[in-house]
């Protein structure tokens, strides 16, 4: 079987399962749901996994598979088609592979829901989607794809649609990503007259041609990357990913955190070509990530909510994808991509086995001390938190080390950031673990009896996740530690652009230190603070030091933005409609009428009934028609 | 016969003009000043009759016969406007005793 | 020629025998709307898709004047047509639940309408289109004025003189393009020839812009609609967001554009400005609104603002969009009122604030709804992609600015629609919403089949796009013809 026979399976299976889950959500039994949801996903990575090996053994990397003609109007043709190439091949394995695991996690876990068979369509839906964006062949299809796993996000974050905040987390999700998806749709449109096609084949290769610093380039990068700053949650338009923890914690570590996020990743890093053209674009990328990545940091040190604090961090990490892009490195973005997949989605699965085990209790004040009572999730946590905090040898050390090593080749003052956010990042993450895990708990002893391992669905999920967090850097090896940097010579298949490191290995070897060094003194801080001292944070209302009190309530974003956003369009709406459409336009419309009824008033009242006046009028009036005539014709 | 024709062609144009205009007026002034709605349409009808008059008038003087032919759709006319008019005058008089055009003055706002 | 008179007054006959057939006329309607559609559909595919009328009647009639009765389908007509026939028995069917006073003369007026909306859609004489564009006025008075809510007289005496006061224009321009044509007749054909200079033809561009700017209507001659979108019976509403707003359109497309070419090239700019004023203006008074219809109500003059500016714009993907647009929004919106009157035929309420978790009591409803709704913000995959899409990539040809403008849509779209659809259907249930019945019968008919067309015109939109193309392309290639003559 060709890449081109099979290719198609890979959207149409999860499609299949979401269409028999959709119809069958109150008839199939809850076994037969799981089996089908997560069997589809299964069948996928297996072919997934076949494409991929046909494509290394394959001379030509990239494979179009053209479906049917979608649109066409004018010179304007859009196909759904397909393309098989290194990078999206790797994301297939990614998102049904990581896909599969969550569901089957997600039969234990939503196993008491009464929404189950709606649950498992809604995800293999998302998968479909997720997929689509990945195959898309230009950017069209991407956008369906693009906009798709947004629905689904909607969809899933307003699960349990019964709670108005939940449902206004959903909405907030979707509007947030529609501010980036006009960006993108602009781009796209713009790329449609600048290059005269919206094919990945026929931008590219022109692109190639061009020198940096092009306007019309310049623009259509910055378009895109607001649609990957809605997508990805990036500065100013991150506040919607933490509010989408509201969903179900499977669809937050799939959704939010391993694939949906990583969108905007995927989709820069497949424009490279594009992007290396625009310097400009580049720098805001890099700044703007680094902010993202900071602010985040800074917010995750003080939330209380298990899942806010992965949220947090995930909207971090995400900045550092998005520098490790504005830097160059995309490679390393996209490295980081994959490995942060494997922790986050680890770290956001054992975060729901212990909710699933505290009776949904997220808030961290209330736990404590479930090392023992959840050992496997303890320790695969553990490994996903020295993951993300980047402590070799596991995976998040060498992906985040390539982009700071890339950074500091770009700019020192952006590097010294992402240092700073990797000292944070382990630092609230460790703050995590101890207040989850170590000391004492701090509930009842009644509930304390009822706490419990999750079963075997919940934790082998965990127990994969943990060993690719743990292995995953070699993908990447660096040349410094003797490695071949294979997903580097695999991506550049793709035409995503290699910058080369120009550093020294001394250069990389102190650079390395320094953020390891970091890593630790975190570490220790956070020991000592929360193991030695057992400290608690504080209650919602209790007072707390200004930058405290800033972190805990993210900088007032929300606030912010209802205040010089949603206010006053709230205004003007009322505004336009009693004063402008009410009283202006539509008085002027009444008006009309009014003055009409009112004429009429006034000039009926010359029909007096006196026959003796009308036939002086008449008279009158042909006697003036005939003066008339006579005088002026 | 003949003799009569001829003298009529003989007089002037001016003088019917002359004499249709005065009885026109009588019949406009007729019509402006008396309240008595037969009086009133008895003046329309002088109207109507100098009208008629002229039209013959210039039928003659021109020799064109259709301006005759209009007379008699006129009178035509005339004698239906009268029987709807009278009716209607009849009419008025059973249901107010009056046929002073005055009184009629309900037909308003 | 046969097919097109029977298409055109097989609803006109359907009209005189439902007058007449007291209880059953619900049943008698629904066969003939739906043979009209069979034939409609039977027409579609015999249609041949390039630029040239087809089908074509043209009989003598009022010979003295050079009045004819002239009538044809190509591209244009085809898609406008099949949606006629295609919303009318769903909006028949949509009736099932009512219990209208006196049904013969509600159903047969229904029809009535049909015929003068198909008169409008083929005509291709002034005069013929003129009678069409009151025909099916006068239908949709009665409707609402009969059969509508609370203080329908005043509304609906607006609604009208309103719309035929535009109508008048419309007529002066006719009048004058006959005096102007030296073949002494209303052929559309003769009106494309004429030779106008450009004074003559902004001032025929004025007469008919405002009519067809009060039909659709567009910003600001729209203070008519949601009054009247909100006070009608939904059939009534449907019948006017779903197909007659549509003749504003198509009178700019068929009527306006290639008549007088320059007169619009010279006015496009402010046309544009109204319409996409209108996009903002309409979905942000749409934010606040408290009652679903007249939410819905502002949410059309959003949509059609985006596709009168799509027009404007002159470019083959703004005209294909607003073709295809045309047909999504008929169906989306029907589907939209649709969805309402069965929320207030249960709640016997509209007060946004009042409703709340009728997804948990009726969970089909809530699929389908949400798949309205998508369709409405235009989501991919749902058949208001495609329309908005080609549309706001036309405007995008006219200026980056307008369509960044008009690309708020998307964001303002969501959000009045998702806000609607939270407050309405997610939440915790109230007393109101406790007890919601599910939709069952003739209501899941109608909108499983509406939630199918969203789809299948979303995934597979070729056929659409083929029918238009030929006829659009040939459309501008005439207006740029005439625009290039004239200078």
């Amino acid at each position: 079987m060709t890449i081109e026979q099979l290719i198609w399976l890979v959207p149409l299976l999860p499609f299949l399962g979401f269409v028999i889950n959709g119809l069958g959500r109150n008839s199939l039994s809850k076994g037969l749901v799981g089996i089908i949801g997560s069997g589809v996903i299964l069948a996928s990575f297996i072919i997934s996994v076949v494409i991929f090996f046909s494509l290394q053994g394959d001379t030509q990397k990239s494979h179009e598979v053209f479906l049917f003609d979608w649109i066409s109007a004018g010179t304007l043709h859009i196909p759904l088609s397909f393309l098989v190439d290194p990078l999206s091949s790797i994301m297939l394995l990614i998102i049904t592979g990581i896909g599969f695991l969550i569901h089957l996690y997600s039969t234990s876990y939503m196993h008491d829901d009464e929404g189950f068979g709606k649950f498992f369509s809604y995800l293999n839906l998302f998968v479909f989607f997720m997929l689509l964006l990945v195959l898309g062949s230009n950017y069209i299809v991407m956008f369906i794809g693009w906009e798709g796993v947004g629905l689904c996000s909607y969809l899933l974050i307003g699960f349990w649609y019964t709670n108005s905040a939940y449902a206004s987390a959903a909405k907030k999700a979707f509007v947030m990503n529609r501010i980036g998806d006009l960006g993108f749709l602009l781009g796209v449109f713009l790329m449609f007259n600048f290059f005269g096609s919206v094919e990945f084949s026929k931008i590219f290769p022109q692109a190639a041609n061009m020198l940096p610093g092009n306007n019309t380039l310049i623009l259509i990068t910055i378009l895109l990357f607001i649609g990957a700053c809605g997508k990805s949650a990036q500065l100013p338009l991150f506040t919607w990913l933490p509010d989408a923890m509201a969903g179900p914690t499977p669809v937050s570590a799939l959704i939010h955190a391993a694939t949906m996020v990583t969108a905007g990743i995927y989709m820069i890093a497949r424009s490279s070509v594009l992007f290396d053209l625009a310097p400009f674009t580049q720098h805001i990328i890099a700044i703007v990530g680094a902010a993202t990545a900071l602010v985040a940091a800074i917010i995750a040190l003080t939330q209380t909510d298990i899942k806010k604090v992965l949220a947090y961090s995930t909207v971090s990490q995400l900045g550092y994808m998005f520098l490790g892009l504005g830097v160059g490195a995309y490679t390393g973005s996209f490295f980081h991509v994959l490995t942060h997949a494997f922790f986050k989605a680890l770290l956001f699965l054992g975060a729901g086995s212990v909710i699933h085990a505290m009776h949904h209790e997220q808030d961290m004040r209330h736990m404590g001390g479930l090392r023992k009572k959840l050992p496997v999730t303890f320790l695969t946590m553990m490994i996903g938190t020295i993951a993300i905090a980047g402590l070799p040898p596991f995976s998040g050390f060498f992906s985040k080390d390539e982009i700071l090593a890339h950074a500091f080749q770009y700019s020192p003052v952006l590097w010294g950031i992402g240092v700073i956010t990797a000292f944070l990042t382990a630092f609230y993450m460790f703050r995590m673990m101890f207040l989850t895990f170590s000391g004492k708990y701090r509930g009842t002893h009644h509930e304390e009896s009822h706490v419990h391992e999750s079963p075997a669905a919940m934790t082998t999920p965990l127990i994969v996740l943990a060993v690719l967090a743990a292995i995953g850097g070699i993908i990447n090896l660096p040349h410094v530690f003797g490695g071949n940097e294979w997903l580097a010579h695999w991506l550049s298949g793709a035409g995503v652009a290699q910058h080369e490191l120009d550093l020294s290995h001394s250069t990389e070897y102190a650079l390395m230190g320094t953020s390891v060094v970091a890593a630790i003194i975190a570490l220790l801080y956070a020991y000592t603070r929360y193991v030695k001292g057992a400290r608690v944070p504080v209650a919602d209302e209790a007072p707390r030091s200004a930058l405290a009190k800033l972190s805990y309530h993210k900088f007032y974003l929300d606030e912010i933005y209802d205040f010089i956003i949603t206010k006053p369009l709230d205004a003007f709406s009322r505004f336009f409609y009693r004063v402008i459409d009410t009283k202006f336009i539509d008085g002027i419309v009444n008006g009309l009428g009014w003055s009409t009824n009112e004429a009429s008033k006034g000039i009926r009242l010359l029909q007096s009934g006196n026959v003796g006046f009308y036939i002086f009028m008449m008279v009158f009036g042909i006697v003036a028609l005939l003066l008339y005539t006579f005088l002026y014709i | 016969m003949e003799n009569l024709t001829t003298q009529m062609a003989g007089v002037p144009l001016n003088h019917y003009i002359y004499l249709c205009a005065i009885i026109f007026t009588i019949g406009v002034i007729g019509v402006l000043t008396r309240r008595n709605a037969i009086v009133i349409f008895m003046s329309v009808e002088l109207m109507l009759n100098a009208v008629n008059l002229l039209l013959t008038a210039f039928s003659v003087h021109s020799n064109d016969p259709s301006g005759q032919v209009f007379v008699f759709f006129i009178m035509a006319l005339a004698a239906a406007e009268v029987a709807v008019g009278l009716a209607i005058i009849v009419m008025v008089y059973r249901n107010t005793k009056s046929i002073d055009i005055n009184v009629l003055n309900r037909l308003k706002w | 020629m046969e097919q097109l008179l029977l298409l055109i007054f097989l609803p006109l006959a359907g009209a005189i025998i439902t007058a007449f057939a007291g209880k059953s006329a619900k049943i008698i309607s629904t066969v003939i709307s739906v043979a009209s559609l069979v034939l409609a559909l039977f027409i579609a595919g015999n249609f041949i898709p390039d630029a040239s009328t087809q089908f074509e009647a043209n009989l003598p009639w009022i010979a003295d004047l050079g009045i004819r009765f002239h009538a044809g389908i190509d591209g244009i007509s085809m898609l406008v047509v099949l949606l006629t026939n295609l919303l009318i028995p769903i909006i028949i069917l949509s009736s099932y639940k009512h219990d209208y006073k006196n049904p013969a003369a509600f159903y047969a007026l229904i029809l009535f309408m049909q015929t003068g909306l198909l008169l409008v859609f083929t005509a291709m004489d002034a005069f013929l289109f003129y009678i069409g564009w009151e025909a099916a006025l006068i239908p949709i008075y009665f409707i609402c004025a009969f059969w509508g809510g609370k203080d329908r007289i005043r509304i609906n005496m607006k609604f009208f003189v309103y719309t035929i006061a535009g109508s008048l224009f419309m007529l002066m321009g006719i009048i004058y393009l006959y005096l102007q044509n030296p073949a002494d007749n209303f052929d559309i054909q003769a009106f494309y020839a004429l030779n106008l200079d450009s004074a003559q033809q902004g001032w025929i561009f004025w007469a008919f812009f405002i009519a067809f700017a009060i039909k659709m209507p567009i910003f600001p001659f729209h203070t008519w609609q949601p009054d009247t979108y909100t006070t009608a019976p939904t059939q009534g509403t449907m019948l006017l967001s779903g197909i007659m707003l549509k003749m504003g359109i198509y009178g700019v497309i068929r009527w306006l554009l290639p008549i007088v070419p320059t007169g619009v090239q010279d006015w496009s700019g402010l046309a544009m400005v109204l319409s996409i004023i209108g996009i903002v203006y309409a979905s942000l008074i749409a934010f606040t609104q408290k009652d679903t219809k007249r939410l819905v109500a502002y949410s059309s003059i959003a949509h059609v603002g985006l596709i009168s500016a799509g027009i404007f714009a002159l470019n083959q993907q703004g005209m294909q969009g607003a073709m295809v647009q045309m047909l999504s929004h008929g169906i989306n919106v029907v589907g939209l009122f649709f969805v309402l009157d069965i929320i207030f035929s249960r709640t016997k309420t509209n007060k946004i604030e009042e409703l709340g978790g009728i997804a948990k009591a009726a969970p089909q409803l809530a699929i389908v709804f949400l798949i309205i709704v998508l369709g409405t913000v235009a989501l991919p995959g749902t058949n208001g992609f495609i329309g908005e899409f080609l549309l706001l990539m036309g405007v995008y040809n006219y200026g980056i600015w307008t369509a960044a403008i008009a690309g708020l849509t998307i964001i303002f779209g969501a959000v009045y629609m998702l806000r609607m659809y939270q407050n309405v259907m997610l939440g915790q249930t109230n007393t109101l919403t406790i007890n919601f019945k599910d939709i069952q019968g003739t209501e899941k008919l109608v909108l499983y089949i509406i939630c199918a067309l969203i789809i299948i015109l979303g995934v597979y939109p070729k056929p659409l796009l083929h029918i238009t193309e030929a006829s659009v392309q040939h459309l501008l290639e005439q207006v740029n013809q005439k625009l290039t003559s004239v200078k």
